[in-house]
């Protein structure tokens, strides 16, 4: 069981890491920084294997891999948005940061979530709601499923569609 | 056959099958660059998956544009891993003063009309300027393409936008037109999408208008712009891609140019767009000009003309970046740079400047910023404490002469 942390619609990569922390190849300087412009708060509250819960167009704005990177290194375990950016949200899969895109959902600050990525359910255990995710295409799936893009190419060494 | 969009042409034509928006594909990628926010995490995924050679060296660019020259110890490092990995591998590389990389591929014509572009950097879809379909990756799509030479995307569908008009109004340029698109469109109106410039217009725009159009489509959340290319040119020749008549467009915006008047994005987002003149007056401290979206020859002229013979009175000050080399030394050349700084203005290396936040003029606590950049999200120029205002480098250049949000037109 993960607890939610709700935050709203477009919320940017300057938010999720500002660019001054981004040139590093350090992921717990990134971690140090997540989601502090718009949350100070959120280092001290937030768990290791806890999740993220947004509205529409998550992770907007810049092409920088560190934001997904910087929220996986600080222990999210989902991101669940209405909707993502496209390239935050093909970053996430890349890297290995399990992002749901789920249409409908109700989710408040601090509801324990239960959820399972094979089948993009998202169980609302507070709420005692259920909640559908828009299936992947077959190749980000695959690219999920073997826990990033450079596993998946070690693998299969090109692209199957 | 249906008739086809620019993006669903130029990806059929890569694939070697008739595509329509929503089909996936695998791509081969006439083009690939990274900078340094995004080389040294696509350097280490390329590593990791095995990678010692590219597969296209010649058609790979590195370069050093986001912290140029590097500002401290930790990004020195990156710059050396940057370059150690050019030498090894044979890529093309720009060092620091080359300019911004998406300036440089086009200075270098390192992107032409028809190819499939791939950038490690949100703004790459500026080159659908030269109606080629360019798009915005990470680090680890990035190392994908720079080991196997492809890459998967799905058929973008494709947004209409068809700009009517002649001429537009004095003190108006392609910004305000961007900015306007982005309003309407919003933040996230074309995600997954394609936004397809259209009109009687682009017969008037130069290379350098079609890039600010382009540029800003990432500002409206889609994977990528381009512009049919009905008054285009190149100093070389060229198979230019148009969209079939009857398209499928998921759907068409019609902008009246002619009637614009200059927009201003207020904070903390790009499309809260609205007319200078309705926060004319605003007191403003500090002016940047420069960026991939504003940073060229005739946006540096457009603010000297504003400031020429003019002093920026005391408490202003203005940034400016141009955007690349070959942009600096044009503007040396006809006199532009020594108008801006008799007028007062900071003239900084070529590169991204103060627009990522990370050195060469981060603003104070409470500052208000006027810039001709392309992003105004809360932090993004290294202060979450202060605001910043989106405008065309005209409105920039008439607002700190006046230490206030002025309209160009209503500068003396």
């Amino acid at each position: 069981m993960a607890k939610a942390h709700v935050y709203g619609d477009n919320i940017d990569t300057d938010r999720i890491i500002p660019g001054k922390y981004t040139k590093t190849l350090d992921l717990s300087t990134l971690a140090a920084h997540v989601m502090e412009d718009l949350d100070p708060e959120f280092s001290s509250r937030f768990m290791n294997g806890d999740l993220i819960a947004a509205g529409d167009n998550f992770g907007c704005g810049s092409s920088r891999e560190q934001a997904p990177l910087a929220l996986k290194s600080a222990g999210v375990s989902l991101v669940i948005a209405r909707f993502f950016a496209r390239i935050f949200f093909r970053n996430a899969i890349n890297i290995g940061l399990p992002v749901l895109e789920v249409p409908h959902h109700n989710i408040q600050m601090g509801d324990e979530i239960y959820f399972d990525l094979s089948e993009g359910k998202v169980m609302n255990h507070t709420r005692q709601e259920v909640y559908q995710a828009t299936p992947l295409p077959p190749v980000m799936l695959n690219i999920m499923q073997e826990g990033g893009l450079v596993p998946y190419l070690k693998k299969h060494k090109d692209f199957v569609i | 056959m249906r008739p086809q969009t620019i993006a669903e042409k130029i990806l059929s034509q890569h694939s070697g099958q008739i595509l329509y928006a929503g089909e996936l594909c695998v791509v081969p990628v006439d083009g690939a660059m990274a900078t340094d926010t995004t080389a040294p995490l696509a350097i280490q995924a390329f590593r990791e998956m095995g990678g010692e050679r590219l597969a296209n060296p010649d058609r790979f660019h590195l370069i050093i544009d986001h912290a140029a020259p590097a500002p401290n110890e930790r990004i020195a490092n990156l710059h050396r891993l940057m370059r150690r990995f050019a030498e090894e591998t044979g890529c093309h590389f720009y060092d620091i003063g080359s300019g911004i990389c998406h300036q440089v591929m086009v200075d270098h014509h390192r992107v032409k009309p028809g190819e499939v572009f791939m950038g490690a950097d949100s703004h790459t879809p500026t080159y659908g300027a030269l109606n080629a379909l360019a798009c915005g990756v990470g680090s680890t799509d990035l190392a994908a393409v720079m080991l196997t030479g492809k890459i998967w995307l799905k058929v973008p569908s494709s947004i209409r936008v068809n700009l009517h008009g002649h001429r537009l109004k004095e003190g108006v340029s392609a910004k305000d037109i961007v900015l306007e698109v982005v309003r309407q469109l919003t933040i996230s109106g074309a995600t997954y999408q394609s936004v397809e410039y259209h009109g009687e217009l682009l017969h008037h725009l130069s290379l350098s208008d079609r890039m600010v159009l382009c540029n800003m489509v990432a500002e409206m959340g889609a994977k990528t712009g381009i512009v049919s290319p009905e008054g285009l040119t190149l100093p070389y020749n060229f198979e230019p891609v148009f969209a079939d008549k009857e398209a499928t467009y998921s759907r068409t915006l019609d902008i009246d140019a002619s009637s614009l008047l200059p927009r201003i994005a207020i904070p903390h987002s790009p499309d809260d767009v609205h007319d200078v003149s309705t926060y004319a007056g605003t007191p403003v401290t500090y002016g940047f000009i420069g960026t991939c979206t504003n940073g060229r020859l005739n946006d540096l002229q457009a603010a000297a003309a504003i400031l020429k013979n003019k002093k920026i009175p005391p408490g202003v000050r203005l940034v400016i970046a141009p955007a690349s080399r070959q942009v600096l030394l044009e503007a040396l050349k006809d006199g532009t740079i020594e108008t801006l700084i008799q007028a007062g203005a900071s003239i900084i290396n070529s590169g991204c400047g103060p627009c990522v936040g990370t050195h060469d003029g981060v603003p104070g606590d409470g500052e208000v910023v006027i810039s001709a950049a392309n992003r105004n999200f809360r932090g993004r120029m290294g202060n979450p404490r202060s605001e910043i205002y989106l405008a065309s480098p005209a409105t920039v250049a008439a607002s700190v002469l006046h230490g206030k949000i002025t309209l160009p037109t209503q500068s003396e």
